[in-house]
């Protein structure tokens, strides 16, 4: 493949940039107690979780902004945001008739016709815009079987003991920079509770949108599986064109007691930036599951092709014995984008498992750093581990780097890693152009095969979605 | 159908053909034989327009039109087909969808409807039967794990499901046992009809026991040396390309 040919597929045009043109009521910029208040009071917060997030607030002044990751950005300026923005419409419609149009219209731009999707592909959706959950769908469908999914401040004053039971239970208020911001000024995102022996009907889905300007997104979720429960849940991202970067700093939490099964899957394109590297969301993400019961299971499955940088590394606590850890990521980088991210599995019951299968496609002058910790326990006999980390590179410009930190303090304990690097070779693409495939449809060919052991993990009517998102992330790459 | 004239290709500056001619008539099978390093899989490359083969005189028209001004996918299109020496694995994809974006793309190219997966799958395991490619090989990713005649099998499946018209077997005989040289040729040998072309690129005459050509080129030094019918073969085998110029 020629350079210039490289180059020319590396044009894409970002097919979400779009502005919806809603008044938004914005907290004055900067960060402060009194800005804190406000969130709360706004949401009508009870005591305990001002309380909760003042702690958090308190710590985070103490706490420097971690450097560690491969990762390059200029200073973030925490006092220039506005750490809360709501659409000024009619609070909690009951129904999706009530829903600001333009809103809807925002989605179906998306490709996620709301109501459609609700109908057809029996989704149910809680969709948020910005900070305020706007629609919520099938609600009453999971009522019946006793599985609690809102928006998190609706759980705070509809179910405050659970609330208050889990919130902070796995990334705890202290745990790290922008884990510890988000407790302090989190303005929403997605509660779901799935009572004992409970299989959930239908996939959970969320869409989050950062929409307006100069906003940061600071989502939360908290997912609750009881024991013998069964959930799937997926998230998928999108935000418009900006010139500027912003930050997103979402903390998701998990909890499977014993026997339980929680399936989080991700589709994550974010604004990733211009060719230049000019703009795009700065992802600074914590997701941590804890299988807390026996033969309790985690599943992390994600697709990230957005983002100017991500820092993420969604991880699994495996303390019940038996208890299954997996993480399957394919990330995508292209132009100038940087993501450091990868998985910690933390083994600490007997005979727990775990697997991680990482894909990482660097293309343009992308770098990707895959950072993945193994640990066990002195408690875990028996415990294994199994992962494998794949680096395709497409081009001569970009990087990928591969950083496995095993610890282990049990004897009994088997650790294996595996680790490639490959480049898209002309071989390949002339043979597919030989029988007839364009070089762009090679590629997509080729990358999406590359990428088929993490793709089938997902949920069917994702899979289709992350298969487009690959091929409209790699427009451009060749021509 | 196919009329190379006073070709000359350079790879990495050095010359390797140096004033080809060949006329490759609709319906005939012709076999490219000659030594290492004569140009064989120089003029097949070439012909199938891959990267890296500088053309610095002579032309090839096919079908009157300029085939190395087309890409690689237009002349897979126009059909052209390039059975490889190496089939190339694609980790991943199955052979069937990787068959089935091939022949709808060409058949976009050309204006036919394209074929949905059931009607795709029907089709598939005709061309598979061929060549005795079972639904296993079929579900594999493309040549992963598959044996050399497996690979080679597969070539011929997708020459089957692509319908060529001017076919290019590059050392289809290589790495294949008796019974694997049998299978493929007898897939070959049904897919000879009147309006497709075939150029069997070989180094030895073992093939043309199976796969028997109306005629015979034999290329040394990038240029055809001679050209007769079957004979040709015999006495190459009996005297050697040494005895047509080539060094011993």
């Amino acid at each position: 493949m020629s350079t210039e040919a490289i180059d020319q597929l590396l044009e894409k045009r970002y097919e979400a940039g779009f502005v919806t043109d809603i008044e938004t009521e914005f907290a004055p910029p900067g960060l402060n107690e009194d800005i804190i208040r406000f969130i709360s009071a706004k949401k009508g917060e009870p005591s305990w979780l001002l309380d909760w997030r003042l702690g958090a607030y308190r710590h985070w002044l103490r706490m420097k902004e971690p450097r560690w990751a491969k990762v390059s950005y200029g200073p973030i300026d925490y006092q220039a945001s506005s750490y809360y923005a709501a659409p000024k419409t009619k609070p909690a419609p009951a129904s999706l008739d009530e829903v600001d149009p333009k809103l809807l219209e925002t989605y179906a731009k998306l490709g996620i016709p709301l109501a459609e999707q609700a109908i057809l592909a029996g989704v149910a959706v809680d969709a948020v815009f910005d900070s305020v959950s706007v629609a919520t769908t099938f609600k009453s469908k999971l009522a019946e079987a006793g599985v609690i999914f809102c928006p998190i401040s609706e759980a705070v004053r509809e179910h405050p003991a659970l609330v208050q039971k889990y919130l902070g239970s796995v990334v705890p208020t202290t745990d790290n920079f922008f884990a510890t911001l988000n407790s302090a000024v989190f303005t929403d995102g997605s509660f779901v509770y799935v009572p004992k022996g409970v299989r959930c009907p239908m996939e959970l889905s969320t869409y989050f949108r950062i929409n307006a300007q100069n906003t940061g997104q600071f989502e939360r979720t908290l997912i609750i599986a009881d024991e013998g429960a069964y959930v799937s849940y997926l998230e998928g991202c999108t935000a418009p064109k900006r010139d500027e970067n912003q930050l997103h700093a979402a903390v998701v939490e998990l909890v499977a007691h014993a026997g339980a099964e929680i399936k989080y899957s991700t589709v994550q394109n974010w604004y990733p930036g211009d060719e230049n590297g000019v703009g795009g969301i700065y992802n600074f993400v914590t997701k941590r599951g804890l299988c807390e019961g026996e033969r309790s299971k985690i599943s992390w499955t994600q697709v990230e092709t957005g983002s100017a940088i991500t820092w993420k590394y969604p991880s699994c606590v495996l303390k019940g014995d038996h208890s299954v850890g997996e993480f399957y990521s394919v990330a995508l980088t292209n132009h100038r984008q940087q993501a450091d991210t990868g998985t910690k599995m933390v083994h600490i019951g007997k005979n727990t498992r775990s697997t991680i299968v990482s894909k990482g496609i660097s293309a343009g002058r992308g770098q990707q750093t895959y950072r993945g910790g193994v640990s066990v326990a002195k408690s875990a006999a028996g415990a294994r581990n199994y992962t494998q980390c794949d680096s395709l590179l497409i081009g001569g410009e970009c990087g990928a780097h591969t950083i496995p930190y095993v610890e282990v303090k049990n004897r009994t304990a088997r650790v294996e890693h595996e680790a490639t690097t490959s480049r898209i070779d002309e071989d390949q693409l002339f043979y597919c152009r030989q029988r007839g495939l364009s070089e762009e449809d090679a590629v997509n060919l080729i990358v999406n095969g590359f990428c088929k052991s993490v793709l089938k993990e997902l949920p069917m009517e994702f899979a289709v979605e992350a298969q487009k998102l690959l091929g409209v992330s790699l427009e451009g790459a060749v021509g | 159908m196919l009329k190379i004239e006073g070709l000359h290709v350079r790879v990495d500056g050095k010359a390797i053909l140096k004033g080809l001619d060949l006329e490759l008539p609709a319906g005939e099978v012709a076999a490219i034989m000659g030594p290492n390093g004569s140009g064989k899989s120089t003029l097949s490359y070439v012909l199938a327009g891959r990267e890296g083969y500088e053309v610095t005189g002579g032309r090839v028209l096919y079908d009157g039109q300029d085939l190395l001004a087309m890409e690689p996918e237009e002349r897979a299109a126009a059909g052209v087909f390039l059975a490889f020496q190496y089939p190339v694995e694609i980790p991943g994809v199955s052979n069937v969808y990787f068959m089935k974006a091939a022949v709808n793309a060409v058949r976009k190219a050309r204006g036919e409807s394209e074929l949905d997966a059931i009607q795709f799958m029907r089709f598939a395991r005709e061309k598979a039967k061929l060549v005795k490619l079972d639904d296993a090989l079929l579900k594999r990713s493309v040549n992963e794990g598959f044996s050399g005649g497996e690979k080679k099998r597969n070539e011929i499946f997708q020459m089957a499901a692509l319908e060529p018209r001017l076919a290019i077997l590059d050392e289809t005989d290589s790495g294949l046992d008796i019974d694997a040289l049998r299978v493929v040729s007898e897939g070959v040998n049904a897919l000879r009809s009147p309006e497709r072309s075939m150029l069997l690129i070989t180094h030895y005459q073992r093939l043309l026991d199976y796969i028997v050509p109306d005629r015979i080129h034999v290329l040394v030094d990038g240029r055809i040396a001679r050209s007769g019918d079957r004979t040709l073969a015999l006495e190459l085998e009996a005297e050697g390309y040494a005895a047509f110029g080539a060094p011993a």
